[in-house]
Order: structure tokens, then sequence, then C-alpha cells
């Protein structure tokens, strides 16, 4: 294998595990506030929220691009005060892969939460526990089942991306260049054989990581209940 | 010892009402609020937990101010200090009975209580189980085991018998009957079954429709319509049949199907499936122990 190969493979899971861990943590603050909030603002930041599940890809690219541009308002401040360049570098597909991958972490995550009756939260309240307290020590831990599905979800759709990453963050080596992309630039210059070697990979980790929420699941809402 | 005067609109089945409460409540009594689904009463002991907010009112106990509408006053549940038995029990279920008891207990050193609530509550062989695995009856000794560990001022249970079957109902109000006078605790119990009212209770506010219509002794407010010199159930018309000059009428009362007699002016209007009071006056029923 070359080095070429692995060093993309490489750069796709840890776009991917970055992208997981940062989400996690928007993902339950967000999720916990949606499942409770009756405001009306609710139905506009879920639309919000799922926005990315119906646009494609490469719209969401598009306008992050012209966004993140050093020559528009944003990008220019960014490079300004933070020296940070979002257009074509990790730290831009982090960011876009943060907003494609959202609903893919928001969503299971909301659904735990509301599936939870209210009753278990208001029983820690009445116990004297505060909303932190009661959101780590009882709401959390019910709704493992979602946080795992949510995260692995996550991550698989991360490795997934094209549209995003190929308008954003284009075809450079080891700075930008994912499985995903590869597979596409391979093909164009006809290198079947490495496309194929990306191809059948990602076939098979994705097969795997599927396999493993589902096995785990299954054993973990079993040891749950025992 | 608790004033309370609230009151909040709701929005039930049939239609909008007003909930209003202005009352007093004694130390160590043991009150039942019965009515009707949708008459406000849950609502009302969701109020007094600080788990719904009233529109306005006051309520105050032992002379702290748990709600205050015109000083802006609401403490959380957090800081009321009662102890809440949900109708579904709400024991947390990734932890066990010993667990779900640790957690709700203020200060982790006085571990000793746990064992001692356990022993109490008659629950100790159940300490390392998972709430799914417990019945009904367990469950809800666990719940109220649960609550005792933050030494409660007020124990609120909603309905917590309402889905035990007729022999462990009775166990569980004799049980909670215990609790009360051993713990002398000031105890607000929901329920639509008068046999509790009279099991466990020494006041009943009697709700209908958002307002306390009786406040009383359960024997004062249930005098006039239940305890009677007169035999009356209700029942439904089944059948009526014709045998020689009378006429059968056949009633389901109470899952029971009682035949009847009766002359050709009384079932001049009776249909079948028709509501009927069926009454006695001049005899006594028989009262046969089984």
């Amino acid at each position: 294998m070359d080095t070429e190969f692995l060093q993309t493979m490489a750069l796709t899971f840890k776009l991917a595990f970055i992208t997981t861990v940062i989400l996690l943590f928007i993902g339950i603050p967000l999720g916990y506030f949606l499942s409770q909030t009756r405001s009306r603002l609710k139905p506009a930041l879920e639309a919000i929220v799922s926005m990315p599940l119906v646009l494609p890809p490469s719209v969401l690219g598009f306008y992050l691009l012209l966004a993140f541009s050093p020559k528009n308002g944003f990008g220019a401040w960014l490079d300004e005060s933070f020296d940070l360049r979002l257009v074509f570098s990790f730290e831009g597909l982090v960011l876009a892969s943060i907003i494609f991958s959202l609903p893919f972490m928001v969503h299971p995550i909301q659904s735990g939460f509301s599936a939870l009756g209210k009753s278990l939260k208001e029983a820690s309240y009445i116990l004297g526990k505060s909303r932190l307290q009661t959101l780590w020590f009882v709401l959390l831990p019910n709704i493992r089942p979602s946080l795992l599905t949510a995260s692995v979800i996550t991550f698989a759709h991360t490795v997934g991306e094209f549209g995003v990453v190929l308008m954003i963050g284009g075809n450079i080596a080891g700075e930008t260049k994912v499985a995903s992309i590869a597979i596409y630039d391979e093909v164009e210059s006809l290198n079947y054989d490495l496309a194929n070697q990306y191809a059948l990979s990602l076939f098979v980790i994705s097969f795997a990581i599927l396999l493993f929420v589902y096995a785990v699941n299954k054993s973990m809402l079993r040891s749950e209940f025992r | 010892m608790m004033q309370i005067n609230i009151s909040k609109p709701l929005h039930t089945a049939d239609g909008t009402i007003d909930l209003h409460v202005n009352k007093e409540i004694q130390k160590g009594d043991f009150l039942t609020l019965f009515g009707k689904s949708g008459s406000g009463k849950t609502t009302l002991l969701r109020i007094i937990a600080g788990l719904e907010t009233p529109k306005s009112g006051t309520i105050v106990v032992d002379g702290e101010v748990w709600f205050d509408s015109s000083k802006k006053i609401n403490l959380p549940p957090q800081k009321r200090n009662v102890g809440f038995v949900f109708q579904d029990y709400a024991l947390f279920p990734h932890m066990s009975v010993r667990q779900n008891l640790e957690f709700a207990l203020p200060n982790k050193k006085e571990s000793k209580k746990i064992d001692e609530i356990l022993e109490i509550m008659e629950i100790e062989n159940l300490s390392d189980m998972k709430p799914e695995h417990l019945s009904g009856g367990q469950k809800q000794r666990v719940a109220v085991a649960r609550t005792l560990m933050t030494n409660p001022k007020m124990l609120l249970l909603d309905e917590p018998l309402s889905a035990l079957d007729g022999a462990m109902r009775l166990k569980l109000q004799d049980e909670l009957h215990t609790i009360h006078q051993k713990f002398g605790i000031t105890s607000i119990l929901v329920t639509h079954d008068i046999s509790e009212v009279f099991r466990l209770s020494n006041r009943v506010f009697k709700i209908s429709l958002g307002e306390v219509i009786d406040d009383a002794s359960p024997s004062e407010v249930f005098a006039n319509q239940n305890i009677s010199g007169k035999f009356k159930i209700v029942g439904e018309v089944l059948s009526i049949k014709k045998s020689d000059i009378l006429y059968i009428v056949e009633v389901l009362a109470h899952n029971e199907i009682v035949k009847v007699t009766a002359v050709k002016s009384d079932i001049a209007n009776l249909n079948i499936g028709d509501r009927i009071l069926l009454s006695s006056k001049a005899f006594n029923p028989i009262l046969t122990k089984i």
C-alpha cells in the first residue's frame, strides 16, 4: 500500500473523529434543548438543524466557500483576527463537516431525550438535584443507546461526505484530500485499481461500523435492564 | 402548616376551567384529593411540588414562602423538600434499588440511612435489583422509600396505587398508613377511589372542575350519597322479557347480572341499554362475608 493511500485514509478518519467529538458536545445540549423547549422558535430551529439533510451538499459548500473566502468580510476578519483560513484547509473541513453532519448527531439525541418520560427529570428535581446533575446522572445514562447511534452515524456520515468537502476543501493531499474525493480523483485519471482500493475500504469499514452499532446497541439494551 | 391560595387556568377535555384553591392544611394531616380525572387534582399536587406554576396566588409552608405571584417568588422543586411518588413511580432504570436510594440521599456520609429505610420498607432483598424486574407493588415501595431519603416535609402521592390489583392495593394502603403514623409526615394523596379515601385520610377535598366543592372528613363528605339507609346501584338494562303477567328485566350492575321483576307501567319508558338506578327502600340487603 502506498503512503498516499494510508495518509488519505488516516486523514479521513481523523476528520470524522474530530467532527464527531465536537458534535457530541454540541448535540447533547442542542438535542436536550429541542426535546424540552416549548418555544415558538422550536420549529424554526429544528428546520435549520435539519437543512443539511435536504440541501445538496454543493449548495452548503458553495455558501461556506463564499463565507470563508478571505476576499469576503467574514473570511477576511477570520484571517486578520485569528490567522485562520478556512478555505482549502483541514480546519475548514472540520467546520463544514460539523454543519453538514449536525442533524445526524442531534436527531437521535433529541428523540432519545423525548422518549424518556418527564417524570424521571421531575423526580430528580424533587430529590433536590440540579439541572446539570439530573442531565448527567439521570438522563444521559438512560439515552446511551441514542448517544452511541448518534456518534456512529455521525462518524460514518462524515467519512462518506463528498460535495461539501470538494467545494470547500479541494483536493490537497495530506491536508484536505479524503477518501471519497480520492475515489473520484482516481477514476478521473482512469486509475481504477486505486479507486477500487479506496472504495472497497470504505465499503468494508462502513459495514463494520453499522454492524458494531447494531450489535452493541442490542447487548447494551439487554444489560441495561438486567 | 401550609396555606395555599392559588388559581390557574386548566385546559381540559371539557374546555378551559379555572383551578382555584384557597385552603389551609395542618401539619400531620393525611389529606386526599378526590375527584374525576380532569378535575385538577393532580395539577394541584404538582403545583404544591413546584412542578407547575400557578397563574396567581401564594403558597406558604411553615412560614416559608414557596410561591408568591405578587412578589415574583417561586421556589424551584429542588428547594421545597417534598417527597413525590409519581403514578409511574419514576424509578431511575439504570440504577439498582440501592443506587436509587443512594442518589436521593443529600449527604452521602449518611449511608446508614439507606439500610434503615430499606429495612423499614421491607425491601432489603431487592437492594441490588434493577427497577425493570420489580413488580408494581415493589416499585411503589421503592418509590416511597426513595422519597423518605430526603426527610421530606410533605409526602405527595399521585395515584400511586391505581395500577395495582385489589389485594396488593389493600396491603399498600396499610403500609402508607403505617408510614404516615411512623414519620408523622403530612401527606396528600390524589385518588378517585372512595375506599382509599376512607382507609387513609382524615380529611378530603372533593374537587370538581377546579373547585374544592367539599372539605371535611371522609364520612362527612360521602355521607349524603354513599352511606344512606337506602340501597341503590346504577346499572344498565340488558333485556326485557315478558313472563306471564310480569316482565323480567335483566340489569347489568357492577359486572353482575341482576334479574328484577317489573309490571307493565315500570317498563313503559325502559329501553335496552338505558342506564337505571336499582334501589330498595323497604327491604334491607343481606350482608354476607365472602
